[in-house]
């Protein structure tokens, strides 16, 4: 297998492969170092489409010497391609990838089944994360199938459906009185000293390597091609930024030509630091101290990979850019409408800007467009109570036509 | 007039401070001042988290819980008994 070890994104130190996540030397992330070169691109081909219906398939990429065997995997979500939507936006091609397709219904299952693969082999028993909700959820769920214990730190104020669809795995869970970015920075204190495996904090490097995964798929799905622009929410900005690294790594390996796409961040108005900073052209995103927004799986308010998200958008000729909640609200009956696809409020939150982004011009006619949806919409169904209104009738013929209208009127 | 002042020291940082995991440091008024006081003392520390004269951008410092970022960062004041925690930046999401 390709893989090297760990390495410093800011000065290059190099490391073993454990649990760590940060350099000893300047406080910098760490990530997951391979050697490629020794990849001849037709065979991986031929090794990933003999591979299992998972993110297994793409083992090549992934921190392992060999394939783990894991009890619930992420991965083969459905690409739809979503020709109502382009109409309705007067682009000529998108496609929708439909992560809530996973086996706790966000992305979340993608990261979590590398971090917890990292966790067995490193001999943990318990694993932990922070979380605003779909975390929470993949935690509880893959820690449950592969018999490990789990602790859920979130915060407390989170939507019910995330908390009792991770209440209901038998998960230790914790609601923090507090923010995501207190949330986190508790775990950040507990993962120096507890022995457990926090997904997020101490294995965050492994973890974040699941993310490439999606941009692998959406690749293999368009019959190994790439997209011309891929619009992605922002939270942390590992997500954001790794689905272009997948590419990247594709095109490296000769598995894809081209270049990587323009990638388009998507943050909640009310907590949109890497937006604001993109805006402003800083490099440093400012933290945002008091989120307020009803995407609350993107209300980080601290993102650790802002940074390098901002970079991205930059080289890649995408973008970052906000919308407030009416156009989150908006955005998640769009795709409902016009796809089939419910989304919880992060998809709305990418459904608008790449709205945002039609309107505005800044897609070229000719584009292929993959809009990635991250979430399922029955874990924020409070986003869309009070958006239509149902008719109640008599169970009589009269009552019906006397709400909706007789057949010779209609 | 200085003050007595905690700082948590996280265990990746302890190679350089002889293994403390806290250290107090007095007569200092400002985080900047609790900083250099720990700079002092510990030979290799400043390269670590401080760059220029300021923290390195994937170093996180708290004054009794609060992000100095939200505060006046490193001017700002420290009281007598307060805790400073120095934490890793790149956790999270």
């Amino acid at each position: 297998m390709p893989v090297q070890g760990l390495k410093c994104k800011e000065c290059g130190e190099r490391y073993p492969l454990d649990a760590r996540y940060f350099c000893e030397k300047c406080f910098g992330p760490l990530e997951v170092d391979y050697d490629l070169a020794g990849l001849d691109a037709a065979e991986t081909r031929r090794r990933i489409q003999a591979g299992p219906p998972s993110i297994w398939r793409y083992a090549d990429f992934l921190p392992f010497e060999r394939r783990p065997r894991t009890a619930l995997a992420a991965g083969i979500t459905p690409l739809v391609r979503a020709d109502r939507l382009a109409e309705k936006l007067g682009i000529r091609e998108v496609w929708v990838k439909n992560d809530a397709a996973n086996p706790t219904h966000s992305f979340k299952d993608r990261v979590v089944t590398i971090a917890l693969a990292k966790a067995r082999e490193l001999g943990y028993d318990v694993v932990a994360c922070a979380s605003t909700g779909n975390l929470a959820n993949a935690v509880a769920a893959h820690a449950a199938a592969a018999g490990l214990e789990s602790y859920v730190f979130i915060p407390a104020d989170l939507e019910e459906q995330k908390i009792l669809a991770t209440g209901v795995y038998g998960t230790n869970l914790v609601a923090v009185r507090g923010s995501y970015d207190e949330v986190n920075r508790l775990c950040t204190q507990l993962a120096d000293d507890r022995g457990w495996a926090f997904v997020n904090v101490n294995l965050r490097p492994y973890y974040a390597e699941g993310s490439k995964t999606l941009g692998f798929e959406i690749a293999e799905q368009l019959g190994f091609e790439l997209p011309d622009r891929v619009v992605a929410p922002i939270a942390s900005g590992s997500l954001f930024t790794r689905i272009a690294r997948g590419f990247q790594e594709w095109i490296d390996v000769g598995l894809l030509e081209g270049r990587i796409p323009a990638m388009n961040g998507a943050q909640p108005a009310g907590c949109a630091p890497v937006a604001a900073a993109f805006d402003a052209g800083r490099d440093v995103c400012r933290p945002v101290r008091f989120p307020e927004t009803i995407a609350k799986s993107l209300a980080i308010g601290d993102p650790a990979d802002g940074p390098y998200a901002i970079e991205l958008a930059r080289r890649s000729g995408g973008g970052i850019d906000s919308v407030n909640d009416e156009e989150i609200r908006e955005g998640i009956r769009l795709l409902a409408e016009t796809t089939g696809v419910f989304t919880e409020t992060a998809g709305g939150v990418t459904v608008a800007v790449l709205r945002k982004l039609a309107e505005r011009g800044d897609i070229d006619p000719g584009e292929r467009v993959v809009l990635t949806i991250t979430g399922e919409g029955l874990k924020t169904l409070d986003a869309v109570r009070g958006t239509f209104e149902a008719r109640e009738v008599e169970p009589t013929v009269e009552s019906f036509e006397e709400a909706v209208g007789s057949p010779a009127a209609a | 007039m200085g003050v007595s002042v905690t700082v948590k020291i996280p265990t990746q940082l302890r190679s350089v401070t002889a293994g403390d995991a806290e250290a107090v440091v007095d007569e200092a008024t400002t985080v900047g001042e609790v900083l250099d006081g720990l700079y002092e003392r510990y030979d290799g520390l400043r390269d670590r988290i401080a760059e220029d004269g300021d923290l390195r951008r994937f170093v996180n410092v708290y004054v009794a819980g609060e992000d100095i970022r939200f505060l006046d960062g490193l001017d700002t004041p420290v009281e007598d008994g307060d805790e400073v925690t120095i934490l890793p930046a790149v956790a999270g999401g």
